[in-house]
């Protein structure tokens, strides 16, 4: 029995630090300040606020950006992974691209911000290079644009990928392939009926944390285009700055509980997904 | 869950390098391209940013690199970052290493829980939690104004050492320690390690002093560094309840100095890195000295 008090520590301070906080957000976005009275009482006015209008367009643009970015990186990553697993005298370049990946994937954030403004910002080296030097100019790319922000989160998602997937790679026994190439299966046979099934759990799982991370992304976002980009991490940090309005303290607890929400649901999908690919394989 | 943090823990992973056939089908040239272009997309940022900080109108100069130390409360925000550092991997070790050895040995049925709340925060947006611990801190002039829980409040917000953020930063930490610590319990059969040191006569808190910490000296280094790189990369908490870090003084200075912001974000960047690849260079040393 004393054994169990030994766990006890973990589990309160998650409750205080974790649990406590998104619970108070899931109360307190239901609550209202009269702008006269300064009376609070139970509403669901930000909730409705925030499924219209520039809040809306903000989720929407957060989850469509997440959405393209994740399956972009999810991509990417995993071809850089094979690639990187599979070359030749390539330990050096192994371990060079694996902790290269766990600092840009888990701590970028600000400094990568700054790095693409000094590339392709407006003072530019890059920006400078085609449109001085060579005169081409960027071709109507900017920085500070959905494709701008969705060029900076590949850097650190394309490395969270290739974190990720590494492991579920390196568990590819290399007898299945030797024994599907001896039972006289083609290379695509293979994917189809031994790797890719194997695969497929851990590919779904690491595009729903790369689609979470991009979702959550917000010190990128800041640093780079401030809020000329609907996205819902920025307009929460309005919402929570702008003192002026009275009830825009309770529209960023309404937001955060939507993008709570968001993830949730998510999740809950690739709980679902894991549960039916486990069936399909057993 | 569990699959989806698999290897998030970052360098220096103890899993065993497994040959991984070298390709042999077909002249593997895809390989090379994907290499080459993610490569290239990978260095030019960097490249450009250092090329952007070294300029100069008539050639070249580290100056702005000389100018950080003594750049208008550069120390004072690092300082900072570093002291709160210091104190997450503290406390998010003396939380986790008991908790991670007892559900591994003891109390294997709370093994899912612990796992799933480790992990949350990991797909939780920091954004959303920081909104809640700023709700829950109103509260202190709100509705406990005068109480010693009011004071207990501002004290936890204190400009010059916030422990807020260190409290929040140990959760954000959660997953990466977990993660590493799971895996050097897992790896280091501590099993039959504490069964020996029970035997002997060695009471639970010496057993983990003494025979628990040494085994698991690699996943506390890995553990705490990883946590401290979060620390002085973390961003969003920092900049939404209003202390200056050494994130938030970056963004700061960015618009007065931006050749010194690019310069400290290239360095953090490398510096990490570097420190990275040493101790999973350490770890991969004392890899192959025990299996040997």
């Amino acid at each position: 029995m004393l054994v169990v008090l030994g766990a006890l520590p973990f589990f309160l301070y998650v409750a205080v630090f974790l649990l406590l906080p998104i619970g108070v957000l899931a109360v307190e976005a239901f609550r209202a300040t009269d702008p006269v009275t300064f009376e609070e009482t139970w509403s669901t006015a930000s909730i409705q606020a925030i499924t219209e209008g520039p809040y809306r367009r903000a989720y929407v643009g957060s989850l469509q950006l997440s959405a393209i970015t994740a399956v972009l990186g999810a991509v990417l990553g995993l071809a850089l992974a094979v690639a990187v697993l599979r070359a030749r005298r390539g330990r050096l370049l192994r371990r060079l691209v694996l902790t290269a990946s766990g600092v840009l994937a888990n701590f970028g954030g600000i400094p990568l911000a700054f790095a693409f403004l000094a590339t392709i910002g407006n003072a530019g080296v890059v920006t400078a290079l085609l449109t001085d030097t060579l005169g081409l100019g960027l071709g109507g790319f900017t920085l500070f644009s959905m494709t701008g922000l969705a060029l900076v989160y590949l850097y650190f998602l394309i490395p969270l990928m290739v974190l990720t997937i590494i492991p579920a790679l390196e568990a590819l026994r290399p007898q299945w392939r030797e024994a599907s190439d001896n039972l006289g299966a083609t290379g695509w046979q293979y994917w189809r009926h031994v790797g890719g099934p194997v695969l497929a759990p851990p590919v779904i799982g690491a595009t729903m944390l790369l689609f979470a991370s991009a979702f959550a992304a917000y010190a990128t976002a800041k640093a780079l285009v401030g809020s000329s980009v609907p996205l819902v991490t920025l307009q929460i940090a309005n919402a929570l700055s702008g003192d002026v309005v009275v009830g825009s303290e309770n529209r960023g607890k309404a937001l955060a509980l939507g993008m709570v929400v968001l993830v949730g649901l998510v999740m809950v999908f690739y709980a679902w997904v894991q549960r039916r690919t486990q069936r399909w394989l057993a | 869950m569990t699959a989806l943090a698999e290897g998030v823990a970052g360098a220096g992973s103890v899993a065993p390098e497994t040959p991984v056939r070298s390709g042999r089908r077909g002249s593997g040239a895809w390989r090379y391209a994907v290499l080459a272009v993610l490569g290239l997309y990978f260095l030019v940022p960097i490249a450009a940013s250092v090329w952007f900080t070294i300029r100069e109108r008539d050639g070249v100069s580290l100056g702005t690199y000389a100018e950080i130390p003594g750049a208008e409360g550069f120390a004072e925000a690092f300082t900072r970052s570093l002291a709160i550092a210091g104190l997450t991997v503290a406390i998010a070790l003396l939380l986790m290493v008991p908790t991670v050895v007892l559900v591994n040995l003891r109390l294997p049925r709370l093994r899912t829980t612990v796992e799933l709340l480790t992990l949350m925060p990991l797909v939780l947006p920091p954004i959303a939690l920081v909104v809640g611990v700023r709700s829950v801190l109103a509260w202190a002039p709100d509705y406990f104004f005068g109480t010693p829980l009011a004071e207990a409040f501002f004290a936890l917000q204190e400009p010059a050492l916030p422990w807020i953020l260190v409290f929040v930063y140990v959760i954000l930490a959660l997953p990466f320690v977990y993660r590493a610590l799971d895996a050097g319990v897992r790896g280091a059969d501590l099993r039959t390690l504490t069964e020996a040191a029970r035997n002997l006569g060695a009471s639970w808190p010496r057993v983990l002093v003494s025979v628990v910490l040494p085994a698991l000296r690699t996943s506390v280094l890995n553990a705490s560094f990883l946590t401290l790189a979060l620390v002085l990369g973390e961003y969003t908490i920092a900049a939404i309840l209003g202390f200056e870090t050494f994130p938030t003084w970056i963004v700061r200075i960015s618009g007065s100095q931006p050749q010194l912001s690019v310069a400290v974000s290239v360095l953090s960047l490398v510096v990490t890195w570097v420190l990275l690849l040493m101790i999973s260079a350490l770890d991969r040393r004392r890899g192959t000295k025990e299996s040997s």
